[in-house]
């Protein structure tokens, strides 16, 4: 009887524990879910792109012709809504269709919305923006004790060498005349060998680095702030660089992603801006240089036959010989893209982030793991189930993981054909 | 009957420089300096070092420069289907000459780069033509006329704008005169093309369509005409022939339509569960391509084909072939008939003859052996020829008349393939208005007056009825490269009489199709709406239009079969006029061929297909006179039994050139010596002596054969009598493959570890011979029978292959030996033309080649049992001799088994190559893709077609999945790991295995017999694990005795000839190995 009821308790608080869990986890989720697949178009309290989306569901009064519209908004036009209808020809700009989201998902992001806090006055001055952290370089101070030392072992050897002179000069041996250092065969011959030493080492150093640009991080012809867009405004890096979910190249976004947003948006209000150099750089400005180039007057409809390319100065450069896949990274490998590019919601000007040299690659390849499919999960990708071999390994733990290399990810026509 | 199996003379006869070429990988020497003084030298010591300081001087100065400022610029708006480094596919069709073939083209950023067969054809579901995979090169040529203009003396001159040259048309056709205006074009099986034609014509009252085709079909056509009442050509099904007879058609290389006929012909030689295969006699005077793959091949003097015809006729109606002398032909021919006669209704026969006395009898033959409605299908008429020799005849009789008025020609080029070329080009001149609307500056457009170029079908908008009911269309790809226009909107502007519509946005038609159909519009318009309009009112809605875009295709079903009524009356005057017919008795006759790279000619200028060598002759670049060995033996003086001799001729490119006259014109070509040819018979390839107007690539290369064509009795014949046969002295350079990469033959020459091959009733009778040798090796070499892991000094473990393990496997019973694999590996893999110079000193860059060994008796050359085809690619062997030797790890293992070869390693000692026992590496000895160099510097160095292919706009050909080698590195096949490495991609992109469906080798797509299978061994549905488990008596690997592990297997050839001809010698063999096992077991 005891037992039984304890074993009861055990349940009912288990359960209890996960249905909390799960409402947290949907409240996050919702907010997660905004940003990835709304935020690019909609604020809560304001309207952007699209209206603002407070109170939607009191809009709409029907929840699931709501539900419709945002998988696809034509077909909730279909059933003949007047209320669809109104709004599918309020705006110039269709909405995008989100077949992908559940209808669990959806009511994520709407409780999300109606019990978002209200909009807040912007922060202070971020505590970030200091100035940059100094990197620990014992260099200098290694040299100096190198040099104390060679010096201290020239002045000994001298000293030695005059002593065994005075010896030799007392046992009455004719002794070799001193010689100047730079007459000494044996110190020229010691600093031949130590410059020819350093040439090769610097000559073979700057080859291996020929071509590459760690750290570049050139003046674009628009300010463009990935961390307003990316960091502040939580803007999905996949909304604009949507070529890294589908080919090899991510792509930069065409002037009219930028305009789908910047139809609305003509001022910038956000703290401000500065370049590297510190220059103060205003941000409405930057728009107005954007508008420019598309052709675009605010308050007018835009035409986009009108735009003119802007021209980026292109930053990540592989050589011609290599072939990298970025839709394989990100999609296959769910690799993040602050893995390979830094931290670029914190980037108010693109910095190239790692070295982009082949052992950076080959490096993540051996440590990156890869993600079998786990049947009782449903996570992973079931295309690994081809190594029949490692999954056993696993299982009988003679294997702890499975990396890039271990399938073969290190092979030269993984990346070179 | 003993036989020998061989690739050139030198190997059949093991002669010493043979021999020694087979132990070179290379053919040339390295260009060492010895003796004298070192100073002396022409690059001394000091020069060396002069180089070495400059270069460190220069790479240190390279070095401190700063790195370029790229531009990275994204589109202003994007189009929604086009995402930058991801490749669109639309449905197309090639179109030339007549023939169809729907194709579905691959765009990468906005531009074509490869053409593959559209599997939702029914005529032929996969594989196409090399000309039609090198066709996208086309489009990318620097030959073509790139504006509207006048010709003046031979050159075009632009005319500003299209609607000038409008107006200037419109004023020239108002002074007519009411003269006719005669349309004159190739086959044209375009339904809305030849509506818009009539309406065209119609307004111009006496004006008419006439087509001319290089390669008349007239006859048969003719004859059909007779025999059925149907003036057209009917459908034809090799796959339900279990017996074939082909009367010198060369039905698999240029035949109507050959890529179909591969399709069905291929069904019947994979060999059944029940070890049945179709056979196949060919009766012809040269050694064709199709005669090449015959089971049982007789040879007979081109004029003589009327009395092989009518022996056939009459072994099928008597059993006995009477009015052939020759006693072997006479047996083949009743063998033949007995065959056909069993096989009733299932048994076809197909003469490549253009003399309607002689297709009147075929249809007759085929009627007695049930053809009619079972293997030959009047339901559904083949459309791809439709010329009849009299139509042009009787224009070029008015066009001197003066009776034209205008003369448009369309894709068309009689001023070099008519047969009296001269009385065309007299009447061109007399006609008042001569507008051509050909692509480049040929023969015949140099001669017109104006010349509005016409787009390339991959530019274009268009249709194509390929069989009645068939039909394949045409989408844009790109926009106009020049300022180009279709004809068809020419001739809807001039038709109209208003002005131009030039570059207008065509109508919501495009941009409101449904992704997947082109939104690229052309610059014309008023064919589009045309077509559109066409269709809409076929097909009923804008959807069915928009889909049958998407898929290219609209097929009728396949299945339906019809007879015609056959008219037995007719024969008998065919009969006593082939019995009429005189055999001619001069020494030779010549008989003009297509190849199956260059066909007609009309693609002569594609230097893949130049570059591509012939099936047969293995030559490239050229063409010549073939003849056989016993003719040239006895006119020549060339025996090739004799050592000395054949070295002489065969390691020499330098070939004796002879100089003959046939009806008063005269050729001088070189001479090739191909054994199976009937002694009397000479024959010329048509399609070279091009204008090199029409593009470097034809510069200089061969002559032109249509001079020896005639018109007898209104059709036009390719043989005739030759009146002077002469040697001269002089010697000129032909570049061929076959000797170059030669590799080792130990045993007994007989090249049995390399090619496999039997008759069928060999097989029957011994399935596992072909295992034999495999068997040898595990017995002798391992101790559990694991050859693979025990016969090896290498660690097992380094043969696993955990995930994916990728194999090949060829069955040479199907392949043909068409070479549209090679092409299509050309267009793949970025692979360079080298030109002449550089493939006669063995300097050819093709990652496949296809091995062609001759099987002919011991003692007599001609007497050629059989051809097999090997195509010879790297192996990708798991235990691979190249990755040893390669002191930089160039070249090493993957772990799914690819033999890799990273080039940017790679610093060109060519150890690998040397190491090669398959000799498939090829080394680049120049920049020929210009990878690496400045414009122009390259001047001199590489040859003048080379130069060309790196022409910016040629470059657009490039596939920018592949890198573009540069100069000293070695490459070779890749298993196409570009396409491997896309099809893993999309298989984890989807959450799921990897399937047969995502694996597209360029070889494999581009081969109709579907004799290239590839996939994943590992799994075990895959259809090469199926092939290769259903297989296991014929499935060998080369060279399996030096334990390389080859990733690719081949399936012996069978030549299904008599049902009791076995191999004595394999009897023989049998007998020894059962003693053998008798006395072990003991």
């Amino acid at each position: 009887m005891n037992k039984r009821y304890s074993s009861k308790n055990l349940l009912i608080t288990l359960l209890t524990l996960v249905i909390c869990a799960f409402t947290q986890v949907h409240a996050q989720d919702g907010k997660a879910l905004f940003n990835a697949n709304c935020a690019s178009c909609h604020k809560i309290d304001d309207d952007l792109t699209g209206p603002a989306l407070r109170g939607m569901r009191e809009r709409w009064g029907d929840d699931k012709l709501l539900h419709l519209w945002i998988k696809n908004w034509s077909a909730a036009v279909a059933t003949g809504s007047e209320y669809a209808k109104k709004m599918s020809e309020s705006r110039p700009a269709v909405m995008n269709t989100f077949g992908s989201l559940t209808d669990e998902q959806i009511s994520a992001i709407i409780d999300y919305v109606e019990t978002a806090p209200a909009k807040k006055a912007p922060e202070a001055g971020g505590s970030n923006a200091g100035a940059p952290v100094e990197k620990d370089d014992n260099n200098l101070l290694f040299a100096i004790i190198t040099l104390t030392m060679a010096v201290l072992a020239i002045v000994m050897l001298t000293v030695n060498g005059s002593l065994r002179r005075l010896q030799e000069a007392k046992d009455g041996v004719p002794s070799k005349p001193i010689l100047a250092i730079y007459k000494n065969k044996t110190y020229i011959g010691i600093f031949a060998v130590l410059c020819l030493v350093l040439f090769g080492f610097f000559l073979s150093k700057g080859a291996v680095d020929l071509g590459r640009q760690k750290g570049y991080m050139p003046e674009q012809p628009i300010f463009y702030s990935h961390k307003v867009h990316a960091g502040i405004n939580q803007i999905n890096c996949l909304y604009c660089h949507g070529g890294a979910e589908e080919g090899k190249h991510a792509n930069i976004p065409s002037v009219n992603i930028c305009m789908n947003c910047h139809m609305a948006i003509n001022e910038y209000k956000g703290e401000q801006l500065y370049t590297a150099e510190g220059k103060e750089v205003n941000g409405t400005a930057e728009i107005q240089k954007l508008y420019a180039a598309a052709g675009f007057t605010h308050g007018q409809a835009w035409d986009p036959s009108k735009a003119k390319p802007i021209e980026w100065v292109k930053i990540h450069s592989l050589p011609d010989h290599v072939y990298f896949n970025h839709s394989q990274h990100v999609v296959a490998g769910k690799v993040q893209c602050q893995t390979c590019h830094g931290e670029i919601q914190k980037m108010d000007e693109v910095e190239q982030f790692a070295d982009l040299s082949m052992g950076w690659c080959v490096n993540c390849h051996r440590t990156t793991k890869v993600q079998f499919y786990d049947s009782a999960t449903g996570a992973g990708n079931k295309f690994y189930s081809i190594y029949e071999k490692f999954h056993e390994d696993l299982k009988s733990g003679k294997l702890d993981s499975v990396t890039v290399e271990t399938i073969g990810g290190t092979d030269c026509q993984k990346c070179h054909y | 009957m003993s036989n020998k199996i061989w690739q050139s003379f030198g190997e059949r006869n093991q002669t010493a420089k043979h021999q020694a070429d087979a132990q070179n990988e290379f053919k040339e020497d390295l260009p060492f300096e010895t003796g004298g003084s070192l100073l002396d030298a022409k690059t001394p010591r000091r020069d060396f070092l002069k180089y070495l300081g400059f270069s460190t001087a220069a790479a240190a100065l390279a070095a401190s420069c700063d790195t370029p400022v790229k531009k990275a610029i994204p589109f202003v708006n994007k189009p929604e289907i086009i995402t930058p480094g991801v490749a669109e596919y639309y449905a197309t069709t090639y179109i030339q000459d007549g023939d169809v073939q729907s194709l579905v083209a691959r765009v990468r950023d906005g531009r074509p780069i490869k053409l593959d067969a559209n599997e939702e054809s029914a005529i032929h579901r996969c594989g196409s033509s090399a000309r039609a995979q090198a066709a996208v090169l086309d489009l990318y040529d620097t030959a073509r006329i790139k504006f509207p203009g006048s010709i003046v003396e031979g050159e075009v001159k632009e005319i500003s704008s299209l609607q000038a040259f409008d107006k200037k048309i419109a004023d020239e056709l108002a002074a007519l005169g009411g003269k006719p205006v005669a349309i004159l074009t190739s086959t044209l099986t375009s339904p809305t093309s030849l509506k818009l034609i009539q309406e065209f014509t119609a307004k111009f009252p006496g004006s008419y369509h006439v087509m001319h085709d290089a390669v008349s079909y007239s006859g048969q056509i003719l004859a059909n005409e007779i025999s059925y009442g149907r003036k057209a050509l009917p459908s034809y099904h090799f796959n339900k022939a279990k017996v074939i007879v082909s009367l010198s058609a060369d039905f698999l290389g240029t035949w109507l339509s050959p890529t179909e006929f591969s399709f069905q012909y291929a069904e019947g030689r994979k060999l059944s569960d029940k070890n049945e295969m179709s056979r196949h006699y060919q009766f012809e005077s040269i050694l064709s391509m199709t005669g090449s793959n015959a089971d049982l091949r007789y040879t007979h003097r081109p004029s003589e084909a009327g009395k092989v015809a009518l022996a056939l006729y009459n072994a099928v109606a008597t059993g006995s072939a009477t009015g052939v002398a020759d006693a072997k032909l006479k047996a083949g021919l009743e063998a033949a008939a007995k065959d056909l006669k069993a096989a009733q209704g299932a048994a076809l026969v197909v003469s490549g003859s253009n003399d309607v006395n002689i297709q009147v009898v075929v249809n007759a033959i085929n009627e007695a052996i049930g053809a009619n409605g079972t293997t030959i299908n009047w339901a559904y008429t083949s459309n791809f020829r439709q010329a009849i020799d009299s139509q042009i005849d009787k224009l070029v009789e008015g066009m001197n008349a003066g009776a034209i008025g205008a003369l448009f020609i369309v894709d068309s080029n009689p001023a070099y393939t008519y047969h009296n070329a001269e009385k065309f080009k007299a009447g061109l001149a007399k006609t008042k208005l001569t507008i051509s609307f050909n692509t480049r500056l040929d023969e015949t457009t140099e001669l017109c007056k104006y010349v509005i170029p016409d787009n390339h079908f991959l530019e274009s908008w268009g249709d194509a009825e390929a069989k009645s009911g068939f039909y394949s269309f045409i989408q844009p790809t790109i926009h106009p490269l020049f300022k180009t226009r279709q004809w068809q909107d020419s001739l809807l502007i001039w038709g109209s009489g208003k002005a131009a519509v030039v570059a207008t946005a065509v109508s919501d038609s495009t941009s409101t199709t449904t992704s997947g159909v082109a939104t690229v519009v052309s610059n014309g318009g008023d064919y589009v709406n045309y077509l559109k309009a066409y269709w809409l009112q076929r097909l009923g809605s804008n959807e069915a239009w928009d889909n049958a875009l998407r898929s290219g295709v609209i097929n009728a079903d396949a299945n339906i079969f019809a007879a015609a009524t056959h008219n037995a009356g007719a024969v008998t005057g065919a009969i006593s006029a082939l019995q009429a017919s005189k055999v001619s008795t001069s020494d030779f006759e010549v008989f003009v061929y297509e190849k199956v790279g260059i066909g007609s000619g009309s693609q002569a200028s594609n230097p893949w297909l130049q570059e591509m060598p012939d099936p047969i002759s293995k030559a490239t670049w050229d063409n010549y006179f073939i003849i056989s060995a016993a003719a040239a033996k006895e006119q020549l003086g060339i025996d090739i039994t004799n050592n000395g001799q054949v070295d002489a001729y065969e390691a020499d490119t330098m070939k004796p050139v002879i100089k003959v006259t046939v009806n008063g014109k005269e050729l001088e070509l070189p001479v090739l010596i191909i054994p199976g040819i009937q002694k009397n018979t000479l024959g010329v390839a048509l399609g070279y002596g091009r204008s090199k107007k029409v593009g470097v690539a034809v510069d200089g290369v061969g002559k032109n054969a249509y001079v020896f064509q005639s018109s007898k009795n209104g059709a036009v014949t390719n043989f005739a009598d030759v009146s002077k046969f002469e040697k001269t002295s002089i010697r000129y350079e032909v570049a061929q493959t076959q000797t170059h990469m030669t590799y080792t033959d130990s045993l007994n020459y007989k090249r049995v570890e390399v090619v496999k091959e039997t008759t069928l009733a060999t097989y029957k009778k011994h399935p596992e011979m072909f295992v034999w040798a495999h068997q040898d090796l595990q017995h002798h070499y391992t101790k559990t029978g694991d050859f693979r892991n025990e016969g090896s000094l290498y660690d097992p473990k380094l043969n696993d292959r955990p995930g994916i393990h990728w194999g090949m496997s060829v069955d040479l019973n199907s392949c043909n030996g068409c070479g549209a694999c090679v092409v299509a590996c050309n267009a793949e893999n970025n692979i360079p033309v080298v030109g002449k110079r550089e493939v006669a000193r063995g300097h050819d860059m093709h990652w496949l080649r296809i091995d062609r060994y001759f099987v002919t008796d011991d003692k007599n050359p001609d007497d050629v049992n059989g051809v097999v085809y090997m195509p010879m690619m790297c192996q990708h062997c798991d235990n691979a001799p190249c990755e040893n030797v390669c002191p930089v790890a160039a070249t090493n293992h993957s772990s799914e088994g690819l033999n890799q070869m990273t080039y940017n390693r790679c610093i060109g000692t060519r150890y690998c190559a040397n190491n090669c026992p398959y000799k498939v590496r090829r080394f680049n000895w120049a920049d020929y893709t210009g990878a690496d160099s400045f414009k122009d510097n390259q001047k001199g160095s590489i040859s003048d077609v080379t130069m060309e292919m790196n022409d910016d706009l040629t470059r657009m050909v490039l596939n920018p999945d592949v890198t573009v080698r540069s100069r000293g590195v070695i490459e070779k096949c890749s298993f196409c790991v570009q396409r491997l490495q896309d099809a893993k991609l999309t298989a984890k992109k989807e959450n799921r295995p990897l399937e047969d469906k995502d694996l597209h080798m360029a070889c494999g797509s581009a081969c109709a017999s579907g004799c290239i299978v590839f996939g994943n061994v590992n799994d075990k549905n895959s259809k090469i694990s199926k092939v290769r488990r259903e297989n296991p008596n014929r499935l060998y690997y080369s060279l399996d005795m030096i334990h390389v592990l080859p990733n690719v297997n081949y399936l012996a050839k069978l030549r299904n000839t008599s049902d009791n001809d076995v191999d004595p010698a394999i009897d023989a063999e049998k007998a020894m190995r059962d003693k053998l096992h008798a006395a072990t077991a003991h």
